[in-house]
């Protein structure tokens, strides 16, 4: 009788409720670990931390939360976008060779082009084919290297050039923030209201949390994945753009470094791998972590090798204490 | 089931192979025994890669360090093999690997963090490792390790590095998958919450899973360095090349189904692929465009399978 009703609140372990806290708002500790590893930054060489720095860690943290919104939207059905990177780069390199060909804009429009036929690649793959996301990504950014390698032969002698408004966008500052924060307050706010106020959104987080229940109640799955596909390609594309006025120097491998990197931003921000759970805000802040990481590796002067295996322990213990934290029993 | 029925992915392999073996003959008629060797050494590293991803795939896992490993074992022998020699070296180098991959695979049980994550996160720590060891390419390879692979043995056309392959994974893979062990990898991967009710220690078997990926990840860093010659820190394609196998090889994803067999007959054919295309004297790029056309097509094509053969089931 009263036994099967649940227990009041006052027998909860302090730590557990601490732990469903967090697990209701996963950005505020996230948040306060930021701010820690500022700290312990601040520390380590004293003065470091400035406007200007803020500004430079914000500008590096850019592309890497636009990928990882790509990350965090198909993570919410269950999937993943592995061809974010070569994406990225795909419509870098096509702008950076197009445009003295066909001017900046339609270059522009070419680059997103490539996104969305990705897109609608992978999501015929997931949605009709229903191949695994890991294995369907893995093999069209195959493919798109393939494709960007044999383009490159092409185009090799026309030279690159960068449109001034990417170069604006990339490396320009406006009261000592970065100019990259135009494109992606906007950004960040569609996906955020993408992901919170639509319907689209919802059925992402139906699809990842039951799929055969999502579909029961009506919803089209294959129109839902199709759709979330080509906007993560989409998002990649113009994360491309942004990057290539940040680097400059357009190359075969220019974002490829960020694939990892950006799902690792999007799970330490909370994003569950298996659907149904994830935010947007909290990959942002994933990665600021990141960078405000890297940038401290830098700074103790490690060889590459310590710095690399140590930004993976790092990693892996941010996700560990946060599946601890998170979990309820 | 008959035994044909139950291999029917796996025998449709390696007629497809035959099949490829003969379209090469046709587009070059001098591809012969120096042919195949050649093929067989350069699948050599593909192989152990592919059957390591194979058994954490079969657990239900999924590993995404192996190339890493790979380069830390092959940096670790060629290090060892300056001071000593080749034979403890080598043993030294399979105890590393095999350590390495029970560490990925404690991690995955203790943390309980999604193993794609955890083995993202120790892609990055073993890369690291194997820059530690050894910062640019450097050490040797003794010389009968590099004739241990070249060549054929007992018959013209049976190259050494092909019976190689079959020798170490015959000699690891069998016991296991006879033993009780191998009973519970397989009950973990097909359904972990009835395998654990059913009283598989399921952390333990998953972490030893993990361990023989490690000790197949070793055997593959050992053929890269009998290959190259040299230790080479920087991680190779074998990650995407392994999952290809794995999934061309009938192992489905989520565990329980497939063998080894099925995906190292997958590396050959998509070796042979590639040699194809080479002396069609196609342009290398197109080769990967080919190649992840194809791993995408055949799992695609697999799906369907699936999906047939439940609706006519019962």
């Amino acid at each position: 009788m009263s036994d099967i009703h649940p227990k009041p609140a006052e027998h909860v372990a302090p730590l557990v409720r601490l732990g469903r806290f967090l697990k209701d708002n996963p950005v505020i500790p996230l948040i306060g670990f930021l701010f820690a590893l500022i700290g312990i930054l601040e520390l380590m060489r004293p003065g470091i931390v400035s406007v200007f720095w803020a500004g430079n860690l914000i500008k590096f943290a850019i592309p890497l939360a636009m990928l990882a919104a790509a990350q965090v939207l198909t993570m919410l059905t269950g999937g993943i976008d592995l061809s974010v990177g070569i994406v990225a780069t795909c419509s870098a390199f096509v702008t950076a060779t197009l445009t003295p060909l066909i001017g900046p804009a339609p270059a522009m429009l070419v680059a997103m082009g490539t996104g969305v036929i990705v897109g609608l690649v992978n999501g015929f793959g997931v949605a009709i084919a229903r191949v695994h996301p890991l294995i369907m990504t893995l093999g069209t950014g195959l493919i798109a290297t393939g494709c960007l390698q044999v383009y490159q032969r092409f185009v090799i002698s026309t030279g690159t050039d960068i449109p001034a408004v990417l170069e604006w966008l990339g490396t320009g500052r406006s009261w000592n923030l970065p100019n990259g924060l135009f494109l992606f307050i906007p950004f960040a706010g569609f996906v955020l209201w993408l992901m919170r106020y639509t319907g689209f959104g919802r059925l992402l987080f139906a699809l990842g949390s039951n799929e055969k229940a999502a579909k029961l109640s009506g919803v089209r799955s294959w129109q839902v994945l199709m759709a979330l596909y080509v906007l993560s390609g989409l998002i990649a594309a113009l994360t491309g753009l942004l990057y290539l006025g940040m680097i400059r120097a357009p190359s075969l491998s220019l974002a490829v470094p960020l694939m990892l990197p950006s799902v690792a931003a999007a799970v330490i921000g909370g994003t569950s791998i298996f659907g149904g759970r994830g935010s947007f805000a909290g990959a942002m802040v994933g990665a600021l972590i990141l960078r405000v990481i890297d940038t401290m590796l830098t700074l103790a002067r490690m060889p590459e090798g310590a710095r690399i295996a140590l930004f993976g322990l790092i990693i892996l213990a941010v996700t560990a204490l946060y599946v601890r934290l998170s979990e309820t029993r | 089931m008959s035994l044909v029925q139950r291999n029917a992915w796996t025998l449709g392999l390696l007629v497809l192979f035959v099949v490829l073996l003969g379209v090469t003959r046709a587009i070059q008629p001098g591809f012969g025994v120096s042919g195949l060797e050649s093929l067989a050494r350069a699948a050599l590293p593909f192989a152990f890669a592919t059957a390591a991803m194979a058994v954490v795939v079969i657990v239900g896992g999924i590993d995404l360090s192996v190339a890493s490993m790979m380069a830390v074992c092959s940096v670790t022998a060629a290090v060892l093999m300056q001071s000593m020699g080749g034979v403890p070296a080598i043993l030294i180098t399979l105890a590393v690997g095999t350590a390495m991959g029970l560490v990925n695979g404690a991690l995955i049980v203790l943390t309980r963090v999604p193993d794609i994550v955890v083995t993202l996160a120790m892609l990055f720590v073993w890369q690291g490792t194997a820059l530690l060891i050894l910062a640019s390419p450097g050490g040797t390879a003794t010389d009968w390790m590099r004739s241990a692979i070249t060549g054929s043995v007992i018959v013209d056309g049976l190259p050494k590095a092909l019976v190689l392959v079959a020798l170490v994974v015959a000699v690891v893979w069998v016991p296991v998958k006879r033993s009780k062990l191998g009973l519970a990898i397989y009950a973990t991967g097909s359904d972990e919450t009835a395998a654990y009710r059913s009283g598989v220690a399921v952390g333990r078997t998953r972490t030893l899973a993990y361990g023989i990926a490690g000790l197949f990840s070793a055997c593959g860093g050992l053929g890269l360095l009998a290959l190259t010659g040299v230790g080479e820190p920087v991680p190779g394609p074998y990650l995407l090349a392994a999952v290809a196998s794995v999934v061309l090889g009938g192992v489905i994803l989520g565990g329980g189904i497939g063998g080894l067999l099925g995906p190292i007959i997958a590396v050959f054919i998509l070796r042979i692929i590639r040699t194809i295309l080479t002396l069609a004297a196609v342009d290398p790029n197109v080769t990967t465009i080919v190649e992840g056309t194809i791993m995408v097509g055949v799992v695609m094509f697999g799906a369907v399978l699936v999906l047939r053969s439940r609706g006519a089931g019962p």
